[in-house]
């Protein structure tokens, strides 16, 4: 099962290669990491999708804790989230595609950011499922090439998750 | 006060109270070792002869002192070398603080001269590290090794300087305190939690105390054995556990585990409640907590909350230091009787019974026996890692006041020695036993010129079947007995290569030579080392 964590760490250089460490010495799986600084500058904030049981996941709460640089752990719950995963593709697209590929494009929310004789390169920012469901359509033309950056969540509501107590 | 970071390395080292230091120069540690030799009068500085075993001192050093112990090493080689050192500190939660010397600033990630990320390739074994580039911060991440490494669950901090830093110009002054938001360990236990736990073990008809090396790590021995004695509760330990709790102790049922002794693990089957103190429950311990967390209630107490159902789910969790949470439960503990579950455990099978060794040999588990009792009540056993440490595990009788170390998690080969000649320097009033095997021994002999170099009487055993002893008894129960690359033919005579060495030594070949060797090791005045013959068959068990 999948679990969305964010993790709160102290803006040091070599957290980053501590956290994925962790998670590949101890045998949890990563489907996705993102890392980036949040209003403090103090702190950064890595949201994390991995796979595993309940046990694991507490294991994996638990072994971020010990990390001297881990200043807080939140698993989500399902449904206490708001979650978004920027998804940039190139595809194939000759003259006689454009308006099909543009249509998708239309439907799903994507944006044109490029365009030439041969490719189209678009971009979407959308729930994890959504973007699957997204290049699933737009596969049958060629992807080219395609990068995503990874679920970034926070959470409903008036709720905050932040390094003071 | 204006200094160099050398020279404040130097104060912080004194302001933490370090006495002595273990280590091996290099270039990249030149700066360090340069201001250390005007401070000789306040921090003895011991060369040790190979990096790890600088490190295996400090935490030799670090576990009879009680507080963070440092060891000193170069860059690129002599850092790579101590990775097995932090490594085996860490398994057995051990604070070293280490301090590598790193190439200039500017030149890390170049590939120079002894280069090596050392704070990369140690992270998986350290509790926390440093790479300290701001020649200001120093200080700070000196004050914060220390407390991380000494607090919580201790472990080893690593703390990698470049030289240039080192020799860097600082307005330096020590901290009093260190305020680490992201880390507050919980000491104190939930008082709910603790009556809980009070209550299952109050209302358990076959209640079971099982102590692990974290009794020792927060000091807990007395209180752990005050509540076995109030409540008559029945005592096992870990392999990291054992000397928390007098052998003699007629609660005492051994240590458990792969290699422990039938009772002790008997017991563990037949309880109905097992409480764990500072014990992590791994594999060698208890081979099936799955099966185990079905049938019995488990409580357990540790200071590191992620051990708590790692291997084994708890049914009364309880975070925090085993000597604050022992002491909460002693105040609301009653006596108690376990009369029969007492006499039932002492019915059952103990140690196996020595078998006889055939003619110039000695059986090992009557030497361990013998040594022990002649040997004083706050002696220091330092086991090596294989027959000898299992040997010497179940058949040393701790009294009060004694100890025993060795590399429980880590099992790391070559331990002894070193570790010996730190636990001396940290307790000269102890007398202080190194008991490793012909293959170990190997590994660490060369610390015998550090012993003698610096006059730490340490007493070493060396027990000899040319054989890698263990791993030979793996291979004929578990290979169909197709014995490979165990024999250590070509090993010197250690009788010649202690006298090689100035150091007296005896070997023990049978029942006369065993008693002088043994009268040597508890009567003679400084460094001496007994050869104790073992035949090559001897089993572990």
């Amino acid at each position: 099962m999948k679990h969305t964590i964010s993790v709160l760490v102290e803006n040091h250089s070599g957290v980053l290669s501590r956290i994925s460490g962790l998670f590949s010495r101890r045998g949890f799986n990563i489907e996705s990491l993102a890392v980036g600084p949040t209003h403090d500058p103090a702190v950064s904030r890595i949201t994390i999708v991995a796979d595993g049981d309940e046990h694991t996941v507490e294991q994996i709460e638990k072994q971020l804790n010990k990390l001297i640089e881990v200043i807080k752990v939140k698993t989500f719950g399902r449904d206490e989230y708001l979650a978004r995963e920027l998804m940039i593709v190139k595809v194939s697209a000759t003259a006689n595609k454009r308006s099909e590929i543009m249509t998708i494009a239309d439907v799903t929310g994507a944006k044109v950011m490029d365009i030439t004789l041969t490719t189209m390169t678009l971009e979407l920012c959308d729930t994890y499922a959504h973007l699957c469901r997204f290049e699933e359509v737009i596969e049958p033309y060629g992807i080219i090439e395609m990068v995503r950056t990874g679920t970034i969540a926070i959470e409903k509501g008036a709720e905050t998750f932040n390094a003071k107590k | 006060m204006k200094m160099s970071v050398s020279q404040a390395m130097v104060e912080c080292l004194k302001a933490e109270n370090v006495k002595v230091v273990f280590g091996y120069p290099g270039a990249a540690i030149c700066p360090f070792y340069d201001a250390l030799l005007d401070a000789e009068n306040d921090i003895r500085q011991v060369l040790v002869r190979q990096e790890a075993n600088g490190g295996h001192a400090a935490n030799g050093y670090a576990r009879i002192s009680g507080k963070p112990a440092v060891c000193i090493a170069t860059s690129g080689p002599g850092a790579t070398n101590l990775i097995t050192a932090i490594a085996t500190a860490y398994a057995d939660s051990v604070p070293i603080v280490c301090i590598t010397g790193q190439v200039n600033t500017d030149q890390i990630g170049s590939d120079v001269f002894q280069e090596a990320d050392i704070t990369g390739a140690a992270e998986p074994f350290v509790k926390h590290s440093y790479l300290l580039k701001e020649p200001d911060d120093l200080a700070r991440v000196f004050k914060e090794a220390f407390y991380i490494a000494g607090t919580g669950r201790p472990g080893p901090v690593l703390i990698d300087i470049p030289m240039d830093v080192q020799k860097a110009e600082i307005d330096f002054e020590y901290p009093d305190k260190c305020e680490i938001r992201s880390y507050k360990p919980t000491t104190k236990g939930n008082y709910l939690q603790v009556k809980r736990v009070l209550g299952a073990l109050e209302t358990a008809e076959k209640p079971l105390i099982c102590i692990g090396g974290g009794v020792f790590a927060s000091n807990a021995q007395e209180e752990i054995t005050r509540l076995a004695e109030l409540m008559q509760i029945p005592v096992i330990t870990t392999m990291m556990g054992i000397s928390v709790f007098p052998n003699d102790n007629p609660l005492f049922c051994g240590m458990i585990g792969t290699h422990g002794i039938k009772r002790a693990n008997k017991a563990v089957n037949e309880c109905d409640v097992l409480f764990l103190v500072g014990a992590r429950v791994g594999d060698r311990a208890v081979k099936t907590p799955l099966a185990l967390e079905k049938t019995t209630k488990i409580l357990h107490i540790d200071i590191d909350p992620a051990e708590i159902g790692k291997n084994i789910g708890a049914d009364y969790p309880l975070v925090g230091d085993a000597k604050i949470v022992l002491g909460q439960m002693l105040e609301l503990a009653k006596p108690m009787k376990h009369d029969d579950w007492i006499e039932h455990l002492k019915g059952l099978e103990g140690a196996k019974a020595p078998i006889e060794a055939p003619a110039g040999t000695v059986n090992p588990k009557v030497f361990i026996d013998r040594l022990a009792a002649k040997m004083p009540d706050n002696t220091n056993i330092v086991a090596d890692v294989g027959q000898n440490q299992i040997w010497t595990c179940n058949g040393y009788k701790f009294r009060k006041g004694g100890r025993l170390l060795t590399s429980g998690g880590m099992g790391t080969m070559g331990y002894s020695v070193p570790a010996a000649i730190g636990a001396k320097l940290a307790d000269e009033s102890r007398p202080t036993v190194a008991v490793c095997g012909d293959g170990a021994f190997q590994m660490s002999f060369m610390e015998l010129a550090t012993a003698v170099q610096f006059g730490v009487d340490i007493k070493v055993v060396v027990m000899t079947n040319n054989r890698l002893g263990m791993v030979r008894e793996l291979q004929t129960n578990g290979y169909h007995d197709r014995q490979t690359n165990v024999f250590l033919d070509g090993s010197p005579d250690f009788i010649k290569l202690a006298e090689a060495y100035g150091i007296p030594a005896v070997r023990a070949c049978d029942d006369g030579s065993m008693d002088k060797a043994i009268d040597m090791l508890a009567n003679h005045k400084g460094i001496c080392l007994a050869e104790v013959v073992v035949d090559k068959d001897m089993p572990t068990l």
